[in-house]
């Protein structure tokens, strides 16, 4: 492969996606945006949500690979071919992980979003900068 | 210090996929920059792989010219498919789609097909009597399946009496797939071969022994079947490097190879292949078989002057093409891409991709009168699988050197699950984006 170009991938993505392409891009830019209103809005993460967050996320890696085998009509085993399966294997983990943990950080923030109205709120609300 | 470094990792992220998406949006069809307007008259014979691919990016170069495609069949053909719903792991419809789904804007589709090609007169006939002129001609026809040259075998019988083939279309992948499926509850002798003629996808009738050796293994019946692959000559594969390890996993599997061994007839009611041989004529009894029949240049193609002479391409009527420019030897507006190309190696839909820029290249710097130095090298490639869950991406040249996409990063000679995934979820979309011009 020659010239590698970057649009090929869009093409492919878009033909591999079919109508859930540009859903998906659209989920995915406005849970960043919102990760970027909510950090804004709190001024920093805030570390007990991230904590759960995280938690669910290490949940999410294993689902993203599952859901790969599955697609992919594979068995666990087939993820040990060579040490390229074990990268990649890793790499499904830490997309699935990390997209899991973004998403339930921004949904927690964003449910809290009603609570902080209330009076006295402000004061559980942890930011890193108030917890340093 | 961790969370805050985390908080940075995040943010970092998020301005990748901020920018990652604003380069989605971004994109449309790759256009070139500048159209070449032209009155030219061009004729695409065959709608498959390499004719709608042709048909794309010649309309994304030009403006105004006059593109009619010619195709009798209105469904096309995802043939890489055929190896999967063989395999149980996708319906027919995988393979299934509509040649209109794909035509650009401005092209003309006429559904008949070429009856006789004229490269002195420069037209064609169709089938259906209409006589098109042309200024270019792009021969993209693929080839046709030689059944009736099997004594007795007939693509009725395929799905029945332990009688499959992969090749004849979806509907006989399935059925082969069905087939197969009560042979690895049963077991018994599962015989493989290929012909001796070129053909499309060379490691097809390898992987669909890896595929039933796999299956056979699921089911526990392996230790009760033996697989026989028969090879037309004295190599698994024409690339020497790759032949040496088919035969390792063949070993490895317990797969028995017979060499030089030509199928020339089947006897469904007995369940007998018989096969030419050095020593003459051998029998070889089966409870399920995959036929790979003969394959040749469409008989329009054979028929016509387009066809080599001479030659090792001329007995199946191959198109006499430069092996790097696709451009014909005798007739300069005539370029043949895709299967009928009478070229060594490059009968896959990776080749297409490889084959149909540099025809295309060629072809508008004629028209522009100008010179092309694309050049194609033979690329070929075929993922082979060799379990399900795991294939080697076996990709060379017309040198027989490996040529891997991804060098030192994924093995070609390795049965990887990464290949594998190439093969299951992005083989498809490359090859629609391909159709599209975009890949
Ligand atoms: C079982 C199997 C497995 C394969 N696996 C792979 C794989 O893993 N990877 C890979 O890269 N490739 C694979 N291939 C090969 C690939 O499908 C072909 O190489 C590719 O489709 C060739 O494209 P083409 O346009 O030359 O021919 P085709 O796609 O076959 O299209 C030819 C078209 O021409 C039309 N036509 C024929 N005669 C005429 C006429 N006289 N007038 C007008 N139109 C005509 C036909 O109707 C057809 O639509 C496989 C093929 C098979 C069968």
């Amino acid at each position: 492969m020659k010239d590698l170009d970057p649009l090929v991938f869009v093409a492919v993505f878009q033909e591999m996606l079919g109508i859930l392409f540009w859903p998906l891009v659209a989920f995915v830019v406005l849970g960043a945006v919102a990760l970027l209103a909510v950090l804004i809005r709190d001024r920093g993460l805030e570390s007990r949500r991230l904590v759960r967050a995280e938690a669910l996320g290490i949940l999410g890696g294993f689902a993203a690979i599952a859901l790969m085998l599955w697609v992919t009509a594979s068995n666990p085993r087939d993820l040990l071919g060579g040490p390229i399966d074990w990268l990649v294997t890793l790499a499904i983990w830490i997309a699935g992980a990390f997209g899991t943990t973004i998403f339930l950080y921004v949904m927690q923030s964003l449910l809290s979003a009603r609570v902080r109205t209330v009076p006295g709120e402000r004061d559980r609300v942890h930011t890193f900068k108030a917890a340093e | 210090m961790e969370v805050s470094s985390r908080g940075m990792m995040t943010r970092r992220a998020l301005l990748a996929s901020v920018a990652g998406a604003a380069s989605l949006i971004a994109s449309g069809p790759v256009l070139s920059a500048t159209k070449l307007a032209t009155k030219a008259r061009i004729v695409i014979a065959g709608a498959g792989a390499a004719g709608l691919s042709a048909a794309s990016r010649l309309s994304q170069k030009l403006d105004g010219a006059d593109i009619v495609l010619i195709d009798a069949r209105k469904e096309h053909y995802y043939q890489p498919g055929f190896t999967l719903i063989a395999a149980g792991l996708q319906p027919k419809s995988y393979s299934i789609s509509l040649t209109r789904d794909y035509l650009p804007a401005g092209v003309r589709l006429v559904e008949d097909s070429v009856a006789a090609f004229e490269p002195e007169q420069s037209r064609v006939r169709t089938a259906g009597g209409e006589t098109i002129g042309y200024d270019f001609l792009i021969v993209a026809t693929g080839l046709s399946l030689d059944y009736a040259a099997i004594e007795g075998m007939d693509t009725a019988l395929i799905g029945r009496d332990g009688i499959g083939s992969v090749y004849a279309g979806p509907e006989a992948a399935e059925a082969t797939g069905r087939l197969m499926a009560q042979f690895a509850e049963t077991g018994g002798v599962g015989l493989f071969h290929r012909p001796a003629t070129e053909m499309k996808c060379a490691g097809a009738p390898l992987k669909y022994t890896f595929l039933t050796d796999d299956r056979l293994r699921s089911t526990g019946m392996r230790d009760r079947s033996e697989l026989i692959y028969a090879a037309q000559n004295k190599v698994l594969f024409s690339v020497p490097i790759v032949s040496e390890k088919v035969r390792m996993l063949f070993e490895d599997r317990g797969v028995k190879v017979r060499h030089d061994h030509v199928m020339t007839a089947i006897d469904p009611g007995r369940k007998i292949a018989t096969f030419k041989t050095p020593s003459g004529p051998q029998q070889i009894g089966f409870d399920f078989v995959n036929v790979v029949p003969p394959m040749r240049a469409p008989q329009a193609v054979r028929a016509s002057a387009l066809a080599w002479q001479t030659g090792p391409f001329a007995a199946d009527g191959w198109m006499e093409v430069d092996m790097h420019t696709l451009r014909h030897k005798r007739f300069a507006n005539v370029f043949g891409v895709g299967d009928v190309a009478g070229v060594p190696k490059g009968k896959t839909a990776a080749s297409v991709k490889w084959q149909v820029p540099v025809a295309v290249d060629h072809l508008v710097a004629s028209l522009a009168g100008t010179t092309s130095t694309a050049h194609y090298n033979g690329y070929t490639s075929c993922p082979l699988i060799t379990a399900v869950g795991r294939a080697m991406l076996v990709e060379f040249d017309y040198e027989n050197n490996l040529t891997p996409s991804f060098p030192g990063v994924i093995a070609p000679l390795e049965e990887l699950w990464v290949s594998w995934v190439m093969k299951k979820v992005a083989l498809k979309p490359t090859y629609i984006a391909m159709l599209r011009g975009q890949a």
